[in-house]
């Protein structure tokens, strides 16, 4: 860019053409030439340049503008407030009574709509994510978090209730599915937003497995993972994500079951205290046990 | 190319580099806005459902 200034004579510095060998100053079809390769080579570094901008856009800014993004979505949204132990106790939610007896269950909403929001404890740090109806990446992973399988069960009903989210990118809610373990928790909140069926309530969900499979196995959000025919009698969790990271290759699957519900306006679920607290480190020992218990009473 | 448009600019080195920063920025902020986002639905990484 700078070598423009330079008098004919003197262009052969570090960005000039080279110099000529017949005489002082180029022929005028090598001057085209030249100015020819510059322009292309200008181009060239810029597309490079303009590549590398997508990339930052692509894995850093959609994190920022999603994080932020979700983030108004969750504050935005209309819910019970939890309540307080009792005045006399030290400052901090009221824990909830688990409820493990046919669970509210609220209408799949329409398209677009964020009806819950999920939590995982594990996920230590990461924040409360939105979940909203359809999985479409326009119109919801991308822009709104999480996103239900259209026509999938709702939060505690029996059947699938089968989420899909991106594992890089657009705030990568599923970014770390990797590291969950069986016995883990997965926290749904719900909000229908008029107080309706099976608004406001916990639902806490006990990783059972994790698999890799190909991206047409669509029979893992079947209402009976991995059995589209059959009729459910438990009710599921399904966690999608892309995998390996940065690619589509294949996809991650968790399948979870319900442990026990509860409402909101009893207090949270203790597994979010435990996430607080960063112990959750040490729940790997008591939740197998807890999820063989789940496992028959729900 | 971007000696023509060094040559086309008004002013002093300095104020020709300021212009020039500037434009990069609105070039950028462009395709943050409007290019990027547009493209990214035809890369091949980003389909994280089930199915389709």
């Amino acid at each position: 860019m700078a070598e423009v200034r330079t008098p004919p004579g003197a262009r052969a510095g570090v960005t000039g053409p080279p110099r000529h060998g017949r005489g002082p100053r180029p022929s005028s079809t090598g001057r085209v030439v030249y100015g020819v390769v510059g322009v292309a080579g200008e181009l060239l570094i810029t597309v490079g340049v303009l590549l590398l901008a997508f990339l930052v856009w692509q894995l850093w800014w959609t994190d920022v503008e999603g994080n932020r993004a979700q983030a108004g979505i969750v504050d935005e949204i209309a819910r019970e407030a939890v309540p307080t132990a009792d005045p006399t106790a030290p400052a901090g939610p009221a824990i909830a009574t688990r409820h493990t007896g046919d669970a509210p269950v609220m209408a799949e909403p329409a398209h677009a709509t964020t009806f819950a929001t999920m939590r995982v404890p594990r996920w230590e740090g990461e924040p409360e994510r939105p979940v909203s109806e359809g999985t479409d990446k326009a119109g919801v992973l991308d822009r709104l978090g999480i996103g239900h399988y259209e026509g999938a069960a709702m939060p505690g009903a029996v059947g699938n209730f089968a989420v899909a989210g991106h594992r890089t990118t657009y705030a990568k809610p599923f970014n770390r599915v990797a590291e969950l373990r069986k016995g883990d928790a997965v926290v749904v909140r719900t909000a229908t937003g008029d107080g309706g069926e099976g608004s406001d309530t916990w639902y806490v969900y006990r990783v059972v497995s994790t698999q890799v499979v190909d991206p047409s196995q669509v029979s893992v959000i079947a209402p009976v993972p991995g059995d589209p025919g059959a009729t459910p009698t438990e009710r599921y969790l399904t966690m999608t994500t892309c995998h390996p990271m940065f690619s589509a290759r294949e996809r991650f699957v968790v399948h979870g079951v319900l442990d026990y519900w509860a409402p909101v306006s009893e207090g949270v679920p203790e597994e979010l205290l435990a996430g607080a607290d960063g112990t959750v480190g040490t729940q790997d020992d008591v939740t197998v046990a807890e999820l063989t218990r789940s496992g028959s009473g729900t | 190319m971007y000696g023509w448009l060094w040559r086309h600019l008004p002013g002093p080195a300095a104020v020709r580099v300021v212009l020039l920063a500037l434009l990069a920025a609105a070039v950028l902020a462009a395709c943050f806005l409007w290019l990027f986002p547009a493209l990214a639905p035809y890369m091949p990484f980003n389909d994280t459902t089930v199915g389709e």
